[in-house]
């Protein structure tokens, strides 16, 4: 079944006018995702043509939803309007916002996180890479693709990825693709402090999922997400679990290029992260090349087939 | 982004956070008339720099202490003295030091008790945090290891504002009453406001400070700011000291590149900021050291790659080069061929290790080898890191 979306996923692009945003939605398009609908306020009406695609553009989330039944989003609004366009999605009562901006001030998301308590929608991210339920078609086209990943890395298959950074989300799918170990989906969480989802909540979903039957969970330096999510699967997840923290090397007080990648104090260093993980039963990954093996490694000891 | 003490307590003086009376000069003219500006008495003479433990520090020629209580004004001037244009090493500033280009005169306060103080994100509860402490003048990361229970937070609910009971709760948590009370609810709510609306990432007072006379005064401040907000904080922005950072930092920052310089002798260039950070740590894996982190970003151009290479050659200590690409959406040719003019246009005599993966990766293999320079290059991460280790031990 996959987590977040299915190839039936219905999308829209906030920011489909705009050249990154543009860009990327001709690439979910020839992915073969359903990009049903763009918004961009003051050009509703116009369409973006791309091939035989023929994408209408609305002016709200609101009636670009009720038009088409998108039920997810991509978000990519410039910084100072990212926040405002997370919350109209809330409005819209959409299942999923995946907000892909880079550079959101954190009283922004502050803000965002508060007012969308309760709501029944889910962001993901932001300065996020967005997530991936690959298709069955050749390069696994034919999945649903929300975001800036590259989808052809992928293949369809019964591992979950969870990280917060891009690359190295990409570098894990490579790995395993070209061990001939598919995924279920791949979700990047984001970089910054203050984000939608957690770690946690993407190993909950991976956990209770049928399709998803091992799971890689890569994190970095600062803040306990990671920590959190490592004892919850220690108590609960009966899959193996693969793992890796990035910035085993980096000084204290230096913000890492991520807004959330920095040492603050004795907890949120690789090596507790990292001794944490070990003590959770997750098979930690030695290197950054080693992601899928660890998995291998990890579903061999509890004589789980990974597909 | 960070600021230093003189402007943060500017600032403090704008949210009505009490400080005693400073004044800040930058050149040695001018000590004489902003130390009138005081009143008599004892002075602090304080180093401005970007770095904690000035007052241990101790400066290249060997004068002690970054920060001094002087008795007299005659005193603070023969320290000012000491102090201005000398090199200070602390804790934080690594051997090299900083410059100190701006000193900080300030009225010495008679200190009753030393608490601590400060304003930041709670990434757990992902709301702004107030913690305090009764265990000022320290460092904090110490109580908290060592007395935790001497530490207390409120956290803030963003949708509401600081209400008057967690005020309360903090001063009375303290340990304060009466005047001192009322003073640092002041202090309290200030530092909040200022948090707020000036979008920083902390405010930290160590120590806060009350006097016999039931004054409550920041006596020190350490102020940081998100640098995704600064769009629209120009006040803040035009604190901006850049004698205080790298100049290779600075040079990245103009071309959009994220650098950070650090003590090891193999460069490297990255796409993406968690890939960049797992590279430094390969290579340390396998026994080298890298010598900074560089995060080109997901969508790299030619230029920002020449300008990436000039700016990790710049870098006396580097002996060799380790550039992983996983080109997701990005085009491995378009690094490739911007890694042939860097090396074309600024010569390269050092190893080059190149590992590239993912999209338009036959084309960029084929750019290297038909450039006809000497590169590396490497299959996996763990492949091409055990190579640039090997090459610049060797």
């Amino acid at each position: 079944m996959a987590i977040l979306i299915t190839p039936q996923t219905k999308i829209l692009v906030q920011g489909i006018t705009g050249d990154f945003g543009g860009r990327h939605a001709r690439l979910s398009l020839d992915y073969g995702t359903l990009v049903v609908a763009g918004v961009t306020p003051g050009k509703g009406g116009q369409f973006f043509e791309h091939g035989a695609h023929r994408v209408p553009i609305f002016n709200t989330v609101k009636e670009a939803a009720h038009s088409t039944g998108a039920s997810a989003s991509a978000i990519f609004v410039p910084p100072p309007f990212a926040a405002d366009a997370i919350l109209e999605c809330a409005d819209a009562g959409l299942d999923l916002a995946v907000a892909i901006t880079e550079g959101i001030p954190i009283r922004d998301m502050i803000r965002v996180k508060r007012a969308m308590a309760g709501s029944r929608t889910r962001l993901l991210g932001p300065n996020c890479p967005g997530v991936v339920t690959p298709g069955t078609g050749e390069l696994s086209n034919g999945g649903c693709r929300i975001g800036i990943a590259p989808g052809y890395i992928h293949r369809k298959g019964n591992v979950g990825v969870v990280s917060r950074s891009g690359t190295l989300t990409y570098e894990a799918v490579y790995q395993l693709t070209v061990r001939g170990i598919g995924q279920s989906t791949s979700v990047g969480i984001g970089g910054d402090p203050v984000n939608g989802t957690s770690h946690l909540d993407i190993v909950r979903m991976f956990s209770a999922d049928q399709e998803t039957r091992g799971i890689v969970m890569i994190g970095e330096i600062g803040g306990n997400a990671e920590v959190e999510a490592a004892r919850w699967i220690k108590a609960h997840c009966k899959k193996p679990v693969a793992g890796f923290i990035a910035g085993s090397t980096a000084p204290a007080g230096r913000r890492m290029g991520h807004a959330g990648a920095i040492v603050g104090g004795a907890e949120d260093t690789a090596a507790a992260k990292i001794a944490v993980f070990k003590e959770c039963g997750i098979e930690v990954a030695v290197t950054p090349s080693d992601m899928a093996d660890a998995l291998i490694r990890a579903a061999q000891a509890m004589g789980v087939a990974l597909g | 982004m960070n600021i230093h003490e003189y402007q943060a307590k500017a600032l403090f003086e704008k949210f009505g956070i009490a400080a005693p009376k400073g004044v800040a000069t930058k050149a040695p003219g001018e000590f004489t008339t902003a130390l009138a500006m005081l009143p008599e008495g004892p002075i602090m003479v304080k180093s401005q720099i970007h770095a904690g433990g000035r007052g241990k520090g101790t400066f290249t020629d060997g004068y002690k202490g970054g920060v001094k209580f002087c008795k007299t004004k005659a005193e603070a001037l023969e320290a000012a003295a000491r102090m201005l244009g000398n090199t200070l090493v602390t804790v934080q500033t690594g051997p090299a030091g900083r410059k100190v280009q701006t000193i900080y005169f300030t009225a010495a306060s008679d200190i009753k008790k030393e608490y601590y103080l400060a304003v930041l994100l709670d990434r757990a509860a992902s709301r702004p945090v107030i913690v305090a402490s009764t265990e000022g003048g320290v460092e904090i990361e110490k109580v908290a290891h060592e007395t935790p229970e001497k530490i207390f937070k409120v956290i803030v609910d963003p949708a509401y504002g600081l209400a008057d009971f967690q005020v309360r709760e903090l001063a009375s948590g303290l340990g304060l009453s009466g005047t001192e009370s009322k003073n640092a609810a002041k202090v309290i709510r200030g530092l909040y406001a200022m948090y707020w609306a000036t979008d920083a990432s902390m405010i930290e007072v160590n120590p806060l400070i009350t006097t016999p006379t039931g004054e409550v005064l920041a006596l020190d401040a350490k102020v940081s700011f998100d640098d995704n907000a600064l769009f629209r904080q120009p006040e803040i922005v035009a604190l901006r000291d850049l004698n205080e950072e790298d100049p290779k930092e600075i040079e990245a920052s103009k071309h959009g590149l994220s650098y950070i310089a650090l003590d090891g002798n193999i460069a490297c260039l990255v796409n993406g900021a968690g890939l960049a950070m797992s590279t430094m740590d390969i290579i340390k894996h396998f026994g080298g050291n890298p010598a900074n982190f560089l995060d080109v970003g997901g969508g790299a151009s030619k230029d920002q790659v020449v300008a990436a290479f000039k700016i990790i050659l710049g870098d006396p200590n580097v002996k060799g080069i380790f550039v992983n690409i996983f080109g997701g959406i990005m085009d491995c040719n378009v690094i490739a061929t911007g890694i042939v003019e860097a090396v074309r246009e600024v010569g390269l005599r050092l190893p080059l290790v190149v590992r590239l993966e993912g999209n338009n990766v036959m084309a960029g293999k084929a750019t290297l080898a038909a450039s006809g320079l000497t590169i590396v290059s490497g299959d996996s991460m763990a492949d091409a890191a055990q190579k640039i280790v090997k090459l610049v031990s060797g």
